[in-house]
């Protein structure tokens, strides 16, 4: 027979388990809304520019003369690991390390990584990546200006050479229960092919190409800080449907518990009740 | 009198938007007004002020930097920031106009970033300029 006092003190801690869960799934679900909100007020300008940079790239005698632009035959990889700074979001983590070291095992040429995020950073540092750079603890809002040291590590590496190819990996938020760890070329820029384009003739100053030269860096951050803000509502999300299921189970825990603490009760009671009923018929 | 859409926007949020009978901005080249009506540009933009009128009411906001689609049927102002006065944090921005200034009285310093500085200056004085238009507003 378990022990009563035992139980009811396992029942009191899954009950506090059972709190603390319920809270966090809380406050994943509103960090998550928010995230989506900041994810949902960059779209204008992230297709804005888009639509600019597929404008000009069609144009004849620029297309494909920016380096941000230009294709080189592959010698080096570069991939920048978006993740999660904490745990306790289900497989998330686990999902977007092991689509990294799937990629670098993929590729035949040396792969250079730059992590964002505590968890990959972790990872990689574990698995021996050759990682060039790290960002830790951006927190659950960043602003573009955080993003931005990050973005420039990458334009630089690649206008230098140090990277032929720059890949980023991130948490695509597709709902609330679904996030796709995601591989997306960085660069070079793939300009949009937008068909039907208006196709308006813009007078360019001072120039096509110089407007060019300032779009492509924005894109690079915008795109970054877009993945970052992706990846943060998908760790919210994770986190929100993990502790909603850690709950649940805490609940039918503490179901099972009370149960066995009812019956071990009734038990001790009955056990009681035939011993004070045998102490009596022993006195008559 | 005729009017035109204009919309300013930023990598985080949708700053502004006003049907508007003038734009005056910060171009590479100088100060550009546009009208309705204005031929399709596409052009680069400069740390400034960036005025709307609208109404016979003129708003100022500090932009650092961006660009700006004139179409047919609106002017979009892609900004890299881009603060409406009331949020402005003048303080700030004087604190950072002093940095900058101080950075290039004296430009023989080691590993001054000229270029950097210049436009670190322009941002601020930008703020402190749109802030103080609307503080004089207030007062008259």
């Amino acid at each position: 027979m378990p022990d009563i006092r035992k139980v009811r003190r396992r029942i009191k801690g899954v009950q506090n388990i059972a709190k603390i869960t319920r809270a966090m799934e809380m406050i994943a679900a509103s960090k998550m809304r928010k995230a989506q909100e900041r994810g949902l007020a960059g779209r204008p300008y992230a297709a804005k520019i888009e639509q600019v940079i597929a404008d000009l790239a069609a144009l004849p005698d620029i297309g494909l003369q920016h380096p941000l632009l230009q294709r080189r035959p592959v010698e080096k990889i570069e991939v920048v690991h978006i993740t999660p700074d904490r745990g306790l979001c289900g497989g998330l983590n686990s999902n977007l390390n092991r689509k990294l070291a799937a990629f670098i095992i993929e590729q035949k040429k040396p792969v250079r990584v730059v992590s964002v995020g505590r968890k990959g950073r972790d990872f990689a540092a574990r698995y021996g990546c050759d990682m060039c750079a790290e960002f830790i603890n951006l927190g659950d809002r960043p602003g573009l200006l955080d993003t931005l040291p990050i973005s420039h590590i990458v334009i630089d590496d690649y206008t230098n050479g140090v990277a032929d190819m720059v890949y980023i990996s991130y948490a695509q938020f597709v709902s609330t229960m679904v996030q796709k760890p995601v591989m997306k070329q960085l660069l070079p820029v793939e300009p949009a092919v937008i068909p039907g384009g208006e196709n308006v003739d813009y007078i360019y100053e001072p120039g096509a190409e110089a407007v060019l030269g300032a779009l492509l860096p924005r894109f690079v951050e915008m795109e970054i800080y877009h993945a970052i803000m992706e990846s943060i509502a998908s760790e919210q999300s994770a986190r929100m449907v993990a502790m909603r299921n850690a709950t649940d189970s805490a609940q039918d825990f503490i179901g099972d518990l009370t149960l066995l603490y009812n019956k071990a009760r009734q038990e001790a009671i009955t056990k009681e009740l035939l011993d004070i009923a045998g102490g009596v018929a022993a006195l008559e | 009198m005729s009017s035109i859409k204009v919309e300013i926007v930023t990598a985080e949020r949708v700053v502004y938007t006003q049907e508007a009978e003038a734009v005056i901005a910060p171009g590479v080249g100088g100060q550009l007004g546009i009208l309705p009506h204005h031929a399709p540009l596409m052009t680069i933009l400069q740390a400034g002020e960036l005025v709307v009128r609208h109404g016979g009411q003129e708003d100022a906001l500090a932009i650092s930097g961006g660009f700006l689609e004139v179409r047919p049927d609106r002017i979009i102002i892609l900004a890299d920031q881009a603060e409406r006065a009331e949020e402005i944090d003048v303080a700030r921005a004087e604190a950072a106009k002093q940095r900058a200034e101080e950075r290039l009285k004296d430009r023989h310093m080691a590993g001054l970033d000229e270029t950097r500085a210049e436009a670190a200056l322009r941002r601020a004085v930008a703020r402190i300029t749109v802030a103080e238009k609307i503080k004089r507003r207030r007062n008259l």
